[in-house]
């Protein structure tokens, strides 16, 4: 890539708000992630007895049964969070810069 | 109490070693499971036949031309993580401690959004074949490929070893093969599939089993629920009487103290972000949209396959444990208890029985036999590309080889790969290997993860710095794993391990990211200052894939 170009993209607007949108939205769904994944697991270190209270009254389930399904389903809705935004917003973006970087 | 969670953890993450290791006998012939096994081997000898005439150049060779779509990638990346170690091994531990197995599986899963997040578009816009070509991409190719190629060949063999063990084992105990014939048989059939069909028959190969494994996880999990009306509640309730606890409800030692819990998880995600088999991938597909859509399918399916071996795993409990049919009964005579034919690791495969007779089992079977196929195709892959693109093009020719030489060397190093992998795994037929998995993970974790990872969001990442922090934490987790039980208890017989630890990543890759920011500042070379100054239009790339490599239409 020639420098010249390298300014140019550098200094577009729509190249910015991508960087910035993008890293703040990726960092923020992976913080969410960890925060969902370690606070599992580190309820289980501390308290494991809390994931075994039954889900209702004299049932066999536990409550660990749904919060486990449900660290499981929360990964995949998060990585379609993730995908939906950046087919559409991210893209649409790139696309720009893109153009721009060709066209100019 | 730290014995027992050391030793759950091993029939844990080294569970390809641990589950399928151990003394196995030979079954007599099982004829519906070899032609089934035999229709499978027809089929996919025919993909790679079709794929050899598709594979002209190196970049077919790596990248399957780099037309696969993101949905065919999300299975395939699902595929190479669904190895017959993770469904026997992970429906095994549920057959024994309930819960723990889903603690288990979820740990596995929960890397991908991050590689989604950080990893997935940003190593397709950059790189070409190999995740080395990102990590060097604005650094010194000779000493950055070298790292990289390293700790891509070290992952690759740990994995390959520990792989090839379990197939013969498995395949003894499922089809009567000796365990030599076994292991040859394996090796033989992948180096076929890669050295003609390349990267576009690896991927048919995966995306085919990972169809047929999802196919038959669901049929299991389908008729397990049918049989209690499709209430937990009543299967759950069911498993509880037979084992006579409910301990299985609840977790139990998988994971007791703060430092293991944590140290697990650092190991299984960024391990998982760091394999260079699983990394390839993204190279496959047409553009960084593509990249993305594959690791959303490859999530979506891979956990689905966690919760479907979760009721297997339940499933097994309710009509294999004490069922007369699949007790062990010579066993039951020296040890007690009702252990099972082939021991825990076959509760799925006995399930498949149980469930859908000799007919279903016979199917079960090859699908495990496929699954370690493609799975083992894909780490071989791995390993020829780290030899061929990044020591040999980009090391020894300085980037100078010409494409066809390049595609030779990669079949010359997947033969000499398929034999190595041959030799090793009945070398180590009767080692305890447990630790291997773990090792690999370890490795990808402390040494691939945190050069790929900075190389791309870090502008002040230098030579010296990825070099010598790379290199660091490859050694730490190298040492820690020799140091800790797995190794140092559990394979030398020594009485207590010298690090406490069975995962040492929390340690290693903390080893690695501070030795690569010391060392990286600490630069003040021209070379770096250089370094540095590229990063500018290396992340317009990254960010937008302007000047990233494209498809080639066939």
């Amino acid at each position: 890539m020639k420098q010249e170009m390298v300014d140019r993209i550098k200094n577009d607007p729509d190249y910015l708000r991508l960087v910035q949108e993008r890293s703040r939205f990726a960092w923020t769904l992976t913080i969410v992630m960890l925060v969902i994944y370690f606070g599992f697991v580190l309820t289980i270190a501390f308290d494991p007895q809390l994931l075994g209270t039954p889900l209702s009254e004299g049932s066999v389930t536990t409550i660990g049964i749904p919060i486990g399904i449900g660290v499981i389903v929360s990964a995949f809705i998060l990585t379609g969070i993730y995908v939906r935004r950046a087919n559409s917003e991210f893209d649409e973006l790139t696309n720009r810069i893109k153009a721009k970087a060709k066209g100019e | 109490m730290k014995t027992v969670l050391l030793t759950l953890l091993a029939a844990g993450v080294a569970f390809a070693g641990d589950a399928l290791g151990g003394e196995v006998e030979k079954q007599a012939l099982n004829m519906s499971a070899i032609i089934m096994f035999l229709i499978f081997v027809g089929a996919t000898l025919g993909i790679t036949y079709w794929a050899a005439k598709r594979t002209k150049t190196a970049k077919d060779f790596y990248t399957a031309g780099g037309g696969i779509t993101g949905f065919q990638n999300g299975m395939a990346i699902a595929g190479d993580y669904m190895s017959a170690a993770s469904f026997l091994g992970i429906s095994a531990l549920v057959y024994a401690k309930g819960y723990d197995g889903l603690i288990y599986s979820i740990g596995f899963l929960v890397g991908w959004p991050i590689i989604l997040f950080m990893i997935a578009e940003q190593l397709r816009n950059l790189g070409k074949y190999t995740f080395a070509d990102v990590a060097s991409y604005r650094l010194q190719q000779t000493p950055i490929r070298t790292l990289a190629a390293f700790g891509s060949i070290l992952t690759v063999v740990l994995y390959l070893i520990a792989q090839m063990v379990g197939a013969g084992k498995l395949i003894q105990l499922l089809f009567g093969l000796d365990y030599e014939v076994a292991v040859i048989l394996v090796g033989v059939l992948m180096i076929l599939y890669v050295t003609f069909g390349g990267m576009l028959a690896t991927t048919w190969v995966q995306i085919i089993k990972a169809f047929l494994l999802l196919s038959g996880a669901t049929f299991m999990a389908v008729a397990v629920m049918a049989h209690y009306n499709f209430n937990f509640e009543s299967l759950f309730a069911t498993a509880v009487e037979m084992k006579e606890t409910t301990d299985i409800m609840a977790p139990g030692g998988l994971v007791s103290d703060p430092i293991s819990a944590i140290s697990l998880g650092i190991a299984l995600m960024f391990g998982t972000a760091g394999l260079p088999h699983i990394l390839m991938r993204f190279f496959t597909v047409s553009d960084a949209k593509e990249a993305r859509k594959s690791v959303f399918y490859a999530t979506g399916f891979i956990g689905y396959f966690y919760i479907l071996t979760f009721i297997i795993g339940f499933g097994a409990i309710v009509m294999v444990f004490q069922n007369p049919q699949y007790l062990d009964v010579a066993k039951q005579a020296i040890d007690g208890g009702a252990p099972i034919l082939g021991g825990d690791n076959m509760a799925a495969i006995h399930l498949s029985h149980a469930v859908g007779g000799d007919f279903f089992l016979g199917f079960i079977s090859a699908v495990a036999f496929a699954t370690i196929l493609a799975v083992v195709s894909g780490l071989t892959l791995a390993g020829a590309s780290a030899i061929s693109h990044d020591l040999y093009a980009s090391v020894l020719r300085a980037g100078r080889a010409d494409g066809l030489m390049e595609m030779k060397v990669s079949k010359i190093a997947t033969v000499v790969l398929g034999i190595v992998a041959i030799l090793l795994g009945i070398i180590f037929e009767d080692q305890n290997i447990a630790f291997m998995v773990g090792l690999a993970f370890a490795i990808a974790a402390s040494a691939n993860f945190p050069v790929l990872f900075l190389s791309m969001f870090w502008s002040k990442l230098t030579t010296r710095g990825a070099l010598l922090g790379g290199s660091l934490g490859l050694a730490t987790a190298a040492v820690l794993v020799i140091l800790g039980p797995t190794v140092w208890v559990d394979v030398l017989g020594n009485a207590e391990a010298i690090f406490p630890y069975k995962y040492p990543a929390l340690f290693s890759v903390s080893a690695a990211f501070v030795g690569i920011w010391f060392f990286s500042i600490t630069d003040k070379s021209d070379n770096s200052r250089r370094e540095i100054e590229a990063f500018e239009a290396q992340n317009i790339r990254c960010q937008t894939g302007i000047g990233a490599e494209g498809a080639v239409e066939h």
